[in-house]
């Protein structure tokens, strides 16, 4: 009994867009295996009870707190993680940029869970209202910023994807 | 803050799974979205012997509507049930309730029944459960059981489920015609655990009111239909029976003034809804 639980099982996944292959006890958290096993450690770990979202990346996807979820769980799934969202040139993507104009981070402990949580939101939701960016944000702690010039990145980032969108549509 | 040791088992189907808790009784837990789950893991709070994932059984992953319940499969997540599209209209209490659970983020992993088998008396899901009258279908090797979610709900983080049992179904009474339904809740951030939590349902029966967030599980009251100040002095009645205690969100006075306020708030949007539906 002791062995199986003691036991480190093989774990594949696709870890922005690349397939990776690490090895993980039953207990060992997504966030720890991203981190110290793939060696992808732009994840942050906070609170470790998924009240602060500094963990957050995307499962097939979908945002969620690495934190929460056991690396077995991530087998055979695609892992979306911050870094993953600039291009392979290093050239950051239009939120990323949104950020960085608006001043939305200072000490960016809180900023790649936020974009994990923004990217899937974005996606969901085209032309959001202030109203819902706050709410989707209430997800995060962030202790410097005062969340002000978050939103208005998210609102700024959701206004330019939906030109861009349109631009493609457009073509 | 990192889970303790523990062997864990992928369930395929719900026949493996309730063979696996016959073969390992009180030594396994079912994990789903573990959103509640690998907290108390983190903590150590819970010590599993063995974890036996529910979450990728397809099997269990499913909102359907019959016999006049909307039926939840257990490893429903609850944004799949937000966006389920029968939800405005089948359950309204529900589209009311859900924003209020934690953040989305949240939500996308978080299972609606493993909500309800955490059993947090705070827990939106389990309150509407409770105020609906909704049940819980329960499966063991051998039996099913059904359970109304009175009798499953026991007290805190405790229901009746057995631990040989998987909980494969929750199942919500569908909107009846003619029938108001409101939630609402306090909480001192957006997506903390609700410090008083209301759900009603008013028909020109009566009146269904839940509260949680004070007692040790969901309570619910059923009234007949009755004017203002009779409902002022029942909702105090209420707020003074659930026991209030202090803790370092809010005092006991705190709490029984928001059973009384937010009390209040839903009966009378759930009669307004009532009356609009039947105009």
């Amino acid at each position: 009994m002791q062995e199986l639980r003691n036991q480190k099982h093989r774990i594949s996944l696709i870890l922005n867009g690349r397939a990776r292959v690490g090895h993980a006890e039953s207990r060992m958290l997504l966030s720890d295996f991203i981190r110290h096993e793939l060696g992808a450690t732009g994840t942050h770990v906070g609170c470790e009870h998924g009240v602060c979202g500094a963990c957050t990346i995307q499962i097939d996807g979908v945002a969620t707190r690495s934190c929460l979820c056991l690396a077995m769980q991530a087998d055979g799934r695609e892992v979306l993680t911050v870094e993953g969202l600039a291009s392979e040139e290093g050239a950051m993507n239009t939120l990323q940029k949104a950020f960085q104009k608006h001043h939305a981070l200072q000490c960016g402990f809180c900023t790649a869970g936020i974009l994990m949580s923004c990217m899937d939101f974005l996606g969901r939701v085209s032309a959001p209202t202030e109203e819902e960016v706050r709410d989707m944000l209430s997800g995060h702690l962030c202790r410097c910023t005062g969340y002000t010039p978050i939103v208005q990145a998210v609102l700024d980032a959701a206004e330019q994807l939906k030109n861009e969108n349109t631009e493609t549509s457009d073509a | 803050m990192k889970p303790p040791l523990f062997e864990y088992r992928r369930v395929q189907s719900i026949a493996q799974a309730t063979e696996w808790l016959h073969e390992q009784g009180d030594e396994a837990r079912i994990l789903a979205g573990g959103q509640s789950l690998v907290i108390l893991l983190n903590m150590r709070l819970a010590q599993p012997g063995v974890l036996l994932d529910i979450s990728g059984c397809a099997e269990l992953d499913y909102v359907r509507e019959q016999d006049g319940f909307v039926r939840v499969g257990a490893s429903t997540t609850q944004a799949r049930l937000q966006a389920w599209s029968g939800l405005d209209a089948r359950l309204p209490l529900l589209a009311e309730a859900i924003p209020f659970i934690s953040h989305y983020q949240i939500r996308n992993r978080g299972t609606v029944a493993g909500s309800i088998a955490h059993a947090d008396p705070s827990a939106e899901l389990a309150l509407c459960l409770a105020t609906l009258d909704g049940q819980v279908v329960l499966r063991s090797r051998k039996a099913t059981r059904v359970l109304q979610a009175g009798d499953f709900q026991q007290g805190l983080l405790t229901t009746a489920k057995r631990s040989d049992e998987l909980i494969t179904e929750v199942r919500f009474p569908v909107a009846q015609p003619g029938c108001g339904y409101a939630f609402d809740e306090f909480s001192l951030r957006r997506g903390d655990f609700a410090i008083v939590a209301c759900a009603a349902q008013a028909s020109e029966d009566g009146i269904r009111i839940g509260v949680g967030g004070v007692a040790d599980k969901p309570v619910v009251a059923r009234w007949p239909r009755m004017g203002d100040d009779a409902l002022r002095q029942h909702l105090n009645d209420l707020a003074w029976q659930l026991q209030a205690q202090d803790d370092q969100h809010a005092t006991a006075a705190y709490r029984r003034q928001l059973v009384r306020q937010l009390g209040l708030k839903v009966i009378q949007a759930a009669q307004r809804r009532g009356n609009t539906q039947k105009d």
